[in-house]
């Protein structure tokens, strides 16, 4: 950890001047077709971000995407503790969790939508079913791996089950749980906005979706880019937590 | 083991079971899910029929050419990048955010760029999945022992030769998880667009016979797409597993 605190930066540094060469390079190459170049685009956002539909349909979005997050990671955590303090139970769902990960979810929206109707609720519903699975995943996984010697340790002290969760298997299986919260974080954002894509009268992806629709590039991709950057900020924000947690452990 | 397969058994049919006696109960009205017995006749009729073939082999064809491409490509890129050191940490940033970014969100660009067809559709599987595979071969090329490497310098095994027959087939396991990955998004990325808009395929059937109240095909078409997913991805875990088992890691 000598030169641990420059070195991401830089990396950092030339990664985003990377990116955004690309994008230029691209444009160029594409043209005004179908394309903006990284500097009309960013133009465009900040005309976009004064527009009061623009915060609305944010507002939308976030509302739907913290309701989402909130049942996601209570579900999550509770099945995947529930499933984890179990042996049985965590050998035999595990791999059905991992089946159930590796579906197209997508494919479930209709369903959702003639069970919730059109609207915040299905919007929801969506961006939690993405959410659920990775988080419940990761904390069974932690839960099961967690040292046998301090089950132990708590058995002899005769904790019932609340406090063997709070002081025990909570704390050793954090660093492992909070990778699950990020891969959670970024899934339910993709599950909101996607649903939001496929049926909404409201939020960024019904903003997007409308853009292609009137072939407007310049929405399309100033939505884009603001999806990228807020999911890039949050995510290395909580890859730095989650880093600093592996480390301690 | 068969205990693991009893409680298995056990929840899927406990829930089925469930679904049933709610739909039949009324609880679960029959515009939104009909019972399962009727949409496993519904599938049986859908598969007899033939009409919906041109659509399955559509979708299945455009997986299939995603998964390769995510496949190839990100091992290639992989095992290349996986000598230049600096390149590798520069990408790092890059490839812990990759799956935070709604790449959904790029479709949009890529049908205005290349059109409404199998490009942009398999584009979006490709780059959903080609990341992981570059992420997975780059772990399991960290691991190759450094005796094996030595082997192949000693043997004066060029670089090519040095990937193909030491330091891959080492990583075999590793590939095989990538391949899970590589076949999962290929799913998502494909379908999902089909969804979001296409002209033909099986999740364009979908959306379709959503917006048509047509639950005799849309129920079917879901229950064989998740059946097609799991069980590939059953295929590979069980290979995977038959893999570990052989090198006496499980």
């Amino acid at each position: 950890m000598k030169d641990g605190g420059r070195r991401p930066l830089r990396n950092a540094v030339a990664l985003v001047a990377g990116v955004f060469a690309c994008w230029q390079i691209a444009y160029w190459i594409v043209g005004d077709v179908a394309l903006r170049s990284p500097w009309q685009t960013l133009r465009f956002t900040v005309e976009l971000t004064q527009t009061h539909l623009f915060w609305l349909h944010l507002a939308n979005t976030l509302q739907a995407f913290a309701a989402a997050l909130a049942i996601a990671v209570a579900l999550g955590l509770a099945i995947g503790f529930g499933l984890g303090m179990h042996r049985l139970s965590a050998d035999a769902m595990e791999p059905m969790l991992v089946a159930l990960y590796s579906i197209p979810k997508i494919t479930l929206y209709p369903i959702l939508l003639l069970a919730f109707g059109l609207g915040m609720s299905a919007k929801v519903a969506f961006g939690a079913i993405h959410g659920i699975i990775p988080v419940a995943l990761f904390t069974l996984n932690a839960v099961r791996g967690i040292k046998p010697i301090l089950l132990k340790t708590g058995r002899v002290l005769k904790l019932d089950a609340s406090a063997m969760v709070r002081s025990i298997l909570f704390p050793a299986a954090v660093p492992e749980i909070f990778t699950g919260l990020r891969v959670g974080f970024s899934l339910t954002l993709i599950g909101t906005v996607l649903g939001e894509m496929f049926a909404a009268q409201h939020g960024l992806g019904y903003l997007l979706m409308n853009a292609i629709g009137l072939y407007n590039v310049d929405v399309i991709m100033s939505v884009t880019f603001l999806l990228v950057v807020f999911a890039a900020t949050v995510n290395g924000a909580l890859l730095a937590i989650d880093r600093r947690l592996h480390f301690r452990a | 083991m068969s205990r693991v397969r009893l409680y298995q058994v056990a929840v899927i049919g406990g829930f089925v079971l469930l679904l049933e006696a709610l739909c039949v109960g009324g609880v679960i009205d029959k515009v939104t899910m009909p019972p399962p017995h009727r949409i496993v006749v519904d599938f049986v009729k859908l598969l007899t029929s033939k009409a919906m073939y041109p659509e399955i082999g559509k979708s299945m064809g455009n997986v299939l050419v995603a998964f390769v491409l995510a496949y190839v490509l990100g091992i290639v890129a992989g095992t290349a990048l996986h000598g230049y050191r600096t390149l590798r940490d520069t990408l790092d940033p890059l490839f812990a955010t990759y799956y935070a970014i709604p790449v959904f969100a790029f479709y949009p660009l890529f049908i205005v760029i290349f059109g409404l067809g199998d490009g942009p559709q398999v584009l979006i599987g490709v780059l959903l999945g080609v990341v992981a595979v570059i992420v997975t071969t780059l772990n399991g090329l960290d691991r190759v022992p450094s005796v094996l490497r030595k082997t192949a310098l000693i043997a004066r095994l060029t670089p090519l030769q040095t990937a193909l027959q030491v330091t891959l087939p080492f990583c075999a396991p590793y590939l095989l998880t990538a391949a899970k990955l590589a076949l999962a998004y290929a799913f998502i990325g494909v379908i999902g667009s089909e969804f979001i808009m296409a002209r033909s395929g099986m999740g364009y059937e979908i959306g379709f016979a959503y917006t048509n109240f047509d639950n005799a095909t849309m129920y079917p078409l879901i229950l064989l797409i998740l059946l097609l997913s799991v069980v590939m991805n059953g295929v590979l875990s069980h290979w995977e597993k038959v893999l570990l088992a052989r090198r006496g890691q499980q």
